[in-house]
């Protein structure tokens, strides 16, 4: 934690924006990646280096490589070229950045993130700038920009809430992934994202968890399952023929509180007899790829379709994670399909057929729920959560990638009885980012995700303060990661929990014993007679 | 600096414009020269950045959604801020074209003490609707001028506009709005601290040369009264193509074509191309039904990925021991499980 607290004020820029210095101190920016990264992934310029040094050993013509790279992406990417070219400058998504509101640092609005890039392809790649220079707003590309573009797209969490007020829909999100990919072609990542993704590359998963320990974590799982249900419950793992492949984040089976999540999984799956199996290799549904570069997306995605088409299922369900859901909704199908092997998504339970996924045959998590709790399929005791008074943090992907509202919302509803919304200003497509996403979780990098957390956990202190709320839900692996510590400095008193977690409380089973204590192993507020 | 630049470029040109008027070569010059290669410039410059941005392919379907998505069918699904149809799309499209409406959700998010408050903040939507339509209006009823017989819209337009009948000539609501919104979007890139801050010279040029055509057009009519047979002689020859430039025309007029030719051509170099470039917003324009209908990459390629084959090749022993079905031995069967 920061020594003294995070003075959050506005503060009026002064300087030229076009000043490219900027100051690497202890809590603001990610560590390098480690070389043995770069070299296991095949990326450029393997070395050791910190952004903090003099010299980052670029390579020596690293002008011609990055001005090169952003020839080639202009020809590649309407997004890119449009949005280097139609800003007005309006300044309407300033004040929008959550990473602005809590730092105050004007190269933090939206505007002049992009301006940071813009300025560059203005001096090489546009008539006026080549003439006119500074005038025309032009800017040299030095090694003090490269410098600038790694600590200000480092310090976007690509949560696209700016998009939603532009009014040329500009997306910064674009913008820094295209900065970041510009960045990796001469060597400058974070190991926060660059390790998950060899690790992914090698495992299958993010947190480089060998089959083994993947199906260790899935037994203690399914034992303490059993401790607190009473009923005995098995996963299946790489098993052929199954009708459906469910996918996660890794974090769902070795984090916490996302391990809660997992067990609600696995009771629904177990209460509904899912013909289901898990994959040791296509462990891993969150992609970090998406936070270096399109191409190793799309390396870290294939395995996805690659182990439902070898295990011969017929769809794929996909559990509750934010970004990962952008790379399946978005690009999965557009990437690595089409996936002509498997077959329209159909609900065993319900049969309702998913028209919305059938081209991508893979279902979200709360869409296969909310449908099941429509059709009366679950029996539930919402009063099994009274203890808790929840509230809703939407996901940036979930949300501006994919409109995914009100499913999880209506899961909520089924199974609790206190639940509130935050300010609309905060929820829905206008929803803050938790200040750590797109691969900035790290805590050498601490004080920067609590600024940029700071308008969520403002929100959460809201509705704490007016109604009681302890419980803040989510469908987000990073926020279930990082909100804790967010909730702890801003606000205290708040838990995280995922949706499918307090399904899992409030699921009625059969057969088993009577449940004495929630997922979490304690005590349930009120004693309910078991239906069983 | 950067306002005093644009300003003294301006300036310059208005200076051009007022003394070059004064002999015959000057007048043809700026009445006639001037004009056609201004056009020819942003024929020729806005086809191109259309035709440039139109070509480059849209590899992924990214739509900003921003409302319910269509799912289940019995949730209400967002039609238009999260279209799911190419008609769902033309309704966002036409609301963000003709209504702003992403401008419209602009709200102000403002620390009080400790706590973030949201306020409405339609002032810079109210100031860009009023502009931009205010715009569309004048230039419409421009066409008085270059079209003759006046079709019949023109006049009703017109007589619409100048409905309050307050001067003579009649005054045009659509003049005052015009300036009044310039007025305010000058000022307020001038006061808000931040809006100072990301202006660069391009962004108050383009504001003094809208203020500088709208101020001498307001002139030209209102109070310098410039000879209408002149203008619209001019004006007539110039749309039919025997362009003449009467010696009657006088200085104003001549500072107002100059530097609507001025803008017309910078206008392809410039970021008033959002003009065109809103219109192909991959954001905004593309349906998301990206999972019920694949969308093509026309670059995309194969990519070095790590396959089931090599993954169980390097973990065989521990997938084994661990009781998960092997691919090489156990094809076919089923898991312990």
């Amino acid at each position: 934690m920061p020594e003294k607290l995070l003075q959050i004020e506005p503060r009026p820029p002064h300087g030229d924006w076009r000043d490219p210095k900027v100051d690497f101190h202890k809590g603001v920016f990610c560590y390098s990646a480690l070389p043995k990264n770069l070299k296991y992934l095949g990326l450029p310029n393997p070395r050791e280096w910190q952004p903090f040094d003099a010299d980052w050993k670029l390579p020596p013509d690293w002008k011609r490589i990055i001005l090169d790279g952003m020839k080639d992406r202009l020809k590649k990417y309407r997004s890119f070229r449009l949005f280097m070219e139609i800003c007005v400058r309006c300044g309407a998504c300033a004040d929008k950045c959550h990473f602005f509101i809590g730092s105050s640092d004007p190269k933090n609005m939206p505007v002049l993130r992009a301006e940071l890039i813009r300025s560059v392809y203005r001096r090489y790649f546009t008539l006026t700038g080549r003439i006119f220079g500074a005038l025309a707003g032009g800017r040299e590309l030095t090694e003090d920009v490269i410098k600038e573009w790694f600590y200000y797209f480092y310090q976007c969490t690509e949560c696209r809430r700016c998009s939603v007020f532009c009014p040329y829909g500009i997306d910064t999100a674009e913008i820094t992934m295209i900065g970041r990919e510009l960045l990796n072609l001469v060597g400058c990542n974070i190991n926060w994202v660059l390790e998950p993704v060899a690790n992914c590359f090698r495992t299958g998963n993010h947190l480089g968890i060998q089959p083994h320990g993947f199906k260790d974590s899935i037994d203690f799982a399914a034992g303490e399952l059993e401790e607190i249900t009473g009923i005995h419950i098995e996963v299946p793992i790489n098993r052929k023929g199954a009708e459906i492949l469910f996918v996660m984040p890794s974090a769902d089976y070795f984090g916490t509180p996302h391990y809660y999540t997992l067990l609600g999984y696995l009771m629904l799956f177990k209460e509904i007899g899912l013909d289901y199996t898990l994959s040791a290799f296509a462990s891993e549904g969150g992609n970090f790829g998406l936070f270096s570069s399109h191409e190793m997306m799309k390396r870290l995605n294939a395995k996805v379709y690659d182990e439902a088409q070898r295990l011969g299922v017929k769809w794929i369900l996909g559990g509750e994670c934010g970004h990962m859901w952008r790379v399946l909704h978005q690009y999965m199908d557009t990437m690595n399909g089409p996936a002509d092997f498997l077959e329209v998504p159909v609900s065993p339970v319900t049969k309702t057929i998913f028209q919305n996924a059938r081209s991508t045959k893979m279902v979200h998590i709360c869409e296969f729920t909310a449908d099941l709790i429509h059709h009366g399929k679950l029996k539930l005791d919402p009063s099994r959560n009274d203890k808790l008074k929840v509230t809703f943090h939407d996901s940036c992907n979930t949300s501006r990638g994919m409109g995914l509202l009100e499913e999880p919302r209506y899961i909520l509803k089924s199974v609790c009885n206190s639940f509130y919304e935050m300010p609309e200003n905060t929820i829905r497509e206008q929803t803050f980012c938790c200040g750590s996403g797109s691969g900035l979780g790290t805590d050498e990098n601490l004080e920067m995700r609590l600024r940029g957390g700071f308008p969520r956990a403002n929100a959460v202190k809201y509705v704490k303060e007016k109604h009681g709320v302890n419980l803040l839900t989510c469908i987000c692996a990073i926020d279930k990661a990082t909100l804790p510590a967010l909730m702890d400095y801003w606000v205290g008193g708040v838990e995280i929990a995922g949706v499918h977690e307090l399904l899992g409380n409030a699921l009625l089973m059969t057969g088993g014993k009577e449940r004495t204590t929630d997922l979490r192993g304690e005590p349930l507020v009120t004693e309910e007679a078991v239906h069983a | 600096m950067n306002v005093l630049y644009s300003l003294i470029a301006v300036l310059l040109l208005v200076l051009v414009g007022a003394v070059a008027g004064r002999g015959d070569t000057g007048r043809a010059f700026i009445a006639v020269a001037v004009p056609y290669a201004a056009l020819a410039i942003f024929l020729a410059g806005f086809c191109y950045r259309i035709l440039r941005w139109a070509w480059t392919p849209v590899p992924f379907r990214i739509p900003t959604t921003c409302g319910q998505q269509k799912s289940l069918p019995w949730i209400k699904a967002s039609s238009v801020d999260n279209p799911s149809t190419g008609w769902g799309v033309l309704a966002r499209m036409s609301l963000e074209v003709l209504a702003f409406r992403s401008l419209f959700r602009n709200n102000q998010a403002r620390l009080h003490k400790d706590r973030l408050v949201f306020s409405e903040n339609k002032y810079l939507w109210l100031g860009a609707l009023a502009f931009h339509w205010s715009l569309l209006i004048i230039l419409l009823r421009h066409l008085r001028l270059l079209v003759e017989p006046v079709p019949a819209f023109v006049l009703a337009l017109q007589r619409a506009d100048g409905f309050f009948q307050i001067t003579t000539p009649d005054l045009y609501a659509s003049d005052v709005i015009l300036l009044g919104a310039l007025a305010y979007l000058l000022f307020r890139r001038l006061r808000d601290p931040l809006v100072r801050y990301i202006s660069l010279f391009t962004d108050y040029l383009a504001l003094f040369l809208l203020l500088g055509i709208a101020v001498s057009g307001v002139l030209m009519r209102y109070f310098l009264r410039a000879d209408i047979t002149s203008v619209k002689q001019f004006a007539l020859g110039l749309a039919t193509f025997h362009p003449i430039a009467p010696p009657a025309l006088s200085s104003v007029v001549l500072v107002h074509v100059l530097l609507v030719s001025a803008l017309a051509a910078y206008f392809p170099f410039s970021k008033l191309m959002h003009w065109g470039g809103v219109l192909l917003s991959p954001t905004r324009n593309l349906a998301n039904n990206n999972r019920s209908k694949r969308h093509v990459n026309p670059w995309n390629y194969p990519v070095k990925t790590h396959t089931y084959a090599e993954w169980e090749e390097e973990f065989h022993d521990k997938i084994k021991a661990a009781g998960i079905p092997l691919e090489a031995e156990d094809a076919g069967k089923t898991s312990a499980n």
